[in-house]
């Protein structure tokens, strides 16, 4: 990863908070390299059935939208806000109290008034209110109404891609307006005229396909975990089973692609793989449903369902009774709150039970579908794994909760415990920046792409700070997380700002700490690095 | 600053608007005869409008904001008001959203100290929003000494709460003081921090012109411009009797008085008061976060098109069969 066409930190961190001379609606966007991601390209676009596939980029100065674009726009407008009640609501409630202001980590990382989420709304509101309110039409700027126009699509398009859909602004506003809920609207309809971004249609186009983001075809998935399963084998002396698409197995396990693609996702992997090695679990993987993630949730509601329907498909044909999810962060959002509601009821299956503690997954009864923090927390809890935290004691772990766990479901004791029980040595992070109050990575929602490289380092500077401090103050060298994009991309973050500190899932420190029936002396942890003893 | 620039006159306006009015007997029958009737329509039916629309929309997802621990292994200790799993944890969810306003309390801000950011409590718009509703909400309750024969007790006890100080005669009520500075302190920052100003309409600063013409009109008429008060609550008790009775000249203090509030009832079911209405109807606080436990259906719930398992062996089959998985057709 190349940080040369960037700022270096010490000159990044000089924000300029004081908004410019001019007023924001007569401030024009600027594609300054390094803010933007490229467009889609065509093909991915063509294989999704997506609208107006073509060649361009942000830069351009011709967009090539269709000739009717303002129409299908304000008509996308009005159809969203009759579906949804979020949506119109909040766009008429906001007080612009600016309580939210600074809650934002690319506003904090940026100092681009554009970036305060109650501006980032603005941007839309301001066309709602032209179209679709009495006031708006009638006295047009005087109560905050401007028209839709190509400039203002430009906009759109530049700050819907800067936000990542974390929600820490709505855990602040006294209405708890939520700019994940605008800027997904809002990319909905910027996808209506084909502006979108390809970091996050050609995973989509990918999955749609192959079943996961990378494309990854069967033969390559069953020899990655393969592969997996000899350094397995090679760290523990002990050969795991790697089952795929296998009927009659109890349990489906799906995780993020990236957790069987490339490091440090490889190790979570492993760790997923040993303790239901360890456990005896009869479960499978499976290659037409081999993705947790949703770039779905990126593109449209229409997407997510699309991509979202392979999970119950696949647990239906394979016969299993439910399904365990990996660590991923907006996996998780799909799945809590918009996988049964769209792709549902999962009749099919069965109540989740453990079958290794009998627990009975209560708050999971419906989607059928347990995370595996809580799993393994419970597990933990009933005494069923023996741990030796001390193969840990190389590790100095501080622990980052990823944005949709957190704020969509409340996902906070489950891996904690798990740490706290796979390792000595754990730090909190300062208290305004973990739990419902964490701080995004700044390159979620399909922003981790190398051209935007300098708003990641930025959007994920408050992050990288707070993990700087407990660097600082308690030797850290490790960045614990439940999401594989975290583990991509908190991996560059810390190369930029904290060199030093990596990163690891909770279930690769699990399995350092696992002690396996019948294995060999470990002298190294998954990754090689020898154990400190 | 134009945008301030342009709100403020609406003061004048307003100012010069009631001053015509009351130079006029006939102007004067209709501002207290007929438009009191037209605004509260206005109020009543813009409002329910306005909560219609919202309630006609769907929610099709479950989507609460999560600020505490879920429910979920029974020896987790979970939050069950920031993170409700059912109705008695939203009720008390939404009661400290409303009467306290417990998010905005967790507000903070930040600076740049050292090259990094430091985080600090910003408590004081939590303090001075408080203030200015409950205050607010407490001057309307003691106005209803006006629509009242005989007073409801509450609304004389309210008074007497908020006038215990007894400072001066008439005594001056606490919730006034509260109500000044809150609006003071809401104005001032919005004027001030540039960050607000960039992103404050014209109709912001209005909104809180107008409430500040009615309260300092209000103020004056109790304490250095004394009204007939006899006279004001036969008008009133006409009003809510319906038998609107002519009050002769009460004064132009009064007629600006009642202008800033009719002009502020009228407009507020298209303004973002409209926030009074629509706090208990924001998806993101007011849903239990039961996601997984219970189906959550949506209305229009669509078929989109999907890519089947069929489809995906029919492509990958051969590939399937060479890597050893099995395949449902051979």
């Amino acid at each position: 990863m190349s940080f040369a066409k960037i700022p270096k930190p010490d000159d990044l961190i000089n924000i300029d908070y004081a908004p410019p001379a001019s007023e924001w609606t007569k401030t024009p966007v600027d594609f300054r390299p390094g803010t933007w991601s490229y467009s889609t390209a065509a093909k991915n676009l063509v294989s999704l059935g997506l609208p107006n596939p073509r060649a361009w980029q942000p830069t351009d100065e011709d967009w090539k939208l269709p000739e009717n674009w303002k129409q299908i726009i304000l008509d996308g407008m009005k159809e969203r806000l009759e579906k949804y009640r979020s949506f119109r609501l909040f766009m008429d409630i906001c007080v612009r109290c600016g309580a939210c202001a600074d809650k934002c980590h690319f506003y904090i990382g940026s100092g681009d008034p554009k970036n305060m989420p109650v501006l980032r709304a603005e941007l839309l509101r301001s066309v709602y209110r032209r179209y679709f309110t009495m006031s708006g039409k009638r006295f047009g700027k005087l109560v905050g109404a401007r028209d839709l126009t190509v400039d203002v699509l430009k906009e759109w398009f530049y700050y819907f891609y800067q936000c990542t859909e974390c929600r820490r602004c709505s855990v602040f506003c006294p209405y708890g307006i939520d700019q994940a809920e605008i800027t997904m609207i809002g990319r909905e309809l910027l996808n209506l005229v084909g502006c979108n971004i390809n970091w996050v249609l050609e995973p989509a186009a990918n999955c749609f396909r192959t079943g996961n983001h990378l494309g990854i075809q069967p033969g390559g998935i069953k020899d990655m975990l393969e592969f997996m399963a000899d350094d397995i084998e090679d760290r523990t002396g002990v050969r795991v089973d790697v089952p795929l698409n296998k009927k009659g197995a109890d349990i489906l396990f799906i995780t993020p692609s990236a957790d069987y693609f490339a490091d440090p996702g490889t190790y979570t992997c492993m760790g997923y793989m040993m303790l239901f090695h360890e456990i005896g679990l009869n479960y499978t993987f499976s290659t037409y449903a081999s993705e947790g993630g949703n770039f779905g949730l990126f593109t449209s509601h229409d997407m997510i369902k699309r991509l979202n329907a392979k999970i119950y498909a696949e647990a239906k044909r394979l016969g299993v009774k439910w399904i365990l999810g990996g660590e991923c962060g907006h996996m998780w959002r799909v799945i809590h709150q918009y996988m049964d509601t769209m792709n549902g009821p999962a009749d099919f299956l069965m109540e989740p039970v453990s079958p290794i503690t009998g627990t009975r997954f209560e708050n999971a009864r419906a989607t059928k579908m347990v995370h595996i923090t809580e799993f393994t927390a419970d597990l933990i809890a009933n005494g069923k794994l023996k741990l030796d935290p001390r193969k840990n004691d190389h590790i100095r772990l501080t622990f980052h909760d990823s944005c949709n766990p957190a704020r969509a479901m409340g996902l906070f004791e489950e891996p904690r415990y798990i740490i706290k029980n796979a390792c000595n040595h754990f730090f909190e992070m300062a208290e305004d920046t973990i739990r419902e109050k964490t701080f995004c990575c700044g390159a979620g929602a399909g922003l981790g792409n190398d051209e935007n490289m300098e708003m990641r380092m930025r959007g994920g500077m408050p992050r990288a700070m707070a993990v700087r401090d407990v660097v600082k103050k308690h030797g850290v060298n490790r960045l614990g997380c439940i999401c594989a994009i975290d583990r991509a991309t908190l991996t560059t973050l810390m190369d930029y700002w904290v060199p030093g500190v990596s990163v690891m899932g909770v279930h690769e420190l699990l399995a350092n700490a696992l002690i396996m029936t019948g294995e060999k002396k470990r002298t190294t942890d998954l990754r090689g690095d020898e154990i400190s003893e | 600053m134009t945008k301030f620039l342009i709100s403020v006159t609406v003061i004048p306006i307003v100012i010069l608007l009631a001053l015509g009015i009351s130079m006029s007997p006939a102007m004067i029958s209709i501002l207290t005869g007929v438009i009191p009737y037209v605004v509260f329509v206005i109020l009543l039916a813009g409002f329910a409008y306005r909560i219609v629309i919202w309630g006609k929309a769907p929610v099709p997802f479950r989507i609460p904001t999560t600020c505490g621990q879920e429910k979920s292994l029974p020896w987790i200790k979970a939050n069950p008001v920031e993170n409700p799993a059912g109705p008695p944890g939203v009720l008390g969810r939404m009661a400290q959203e409303i009467f306290l306003f417990r998010s905005l309390f967790r507000n903070t801000s930040v600076k740049i100290i050292g090259g990094r950011p430091v985080y600090d409590g910003a408590k004081w718009l939590w303090l001075f929003g408080l203030m200015f509703h409950f205050s607010l909400l407490i001057v309307a309750i003691r106005h209803l000494r006006f629509f009242t024969e005989p007073v409801t007790p509450c609304v004389g006890m309210v008074s007497a709460l908020d006038g215990f100080l007894e400072i001066g005669v008439p005594t001056l009520y606490l919730s006034d003081i509260a109500l000044l500075a809150g609006l003071t302190f809401l104005f001032l920052r919005r004027v001030i921090i540039p960050q607000l100003r960039y992103i404050s309409l014209v109709t912001d600063y209005v909104v809180l012109l107008l409430i500040a013409g009615v309260a300092v009109t209000g103020l004056l008429m109790r304490h250095f411009f004394p009204v007939d008060l006899n006279a004001l609550k036969t008008m009133a008790m006409g009003w809510v009797t319906f038998a609107p009775v002519a009050s002769g000249n009460i004064s132009v203090i009064f007629y600006i008085h009642l202008c800033f509030v009719f002009i502020l009832m009228a407009w507020l079911p298209f303004s973002k008061l409209m926030h009074m209405g629509g706090v208990f109807m924001s998806p993101a606080r007011n849903l239990a976060n039961t996601s997984r436990m219970k189906r959550h259906i949506n209305p229009w719930n669509a078929p989109v098109k999907v890519h089947t398992y069929v489809e995906y062996e029919d492509e990958f089959r051969d590939k399937m069969k060479a890597a050893g998985l099995p395949v449902e057709k051979e």
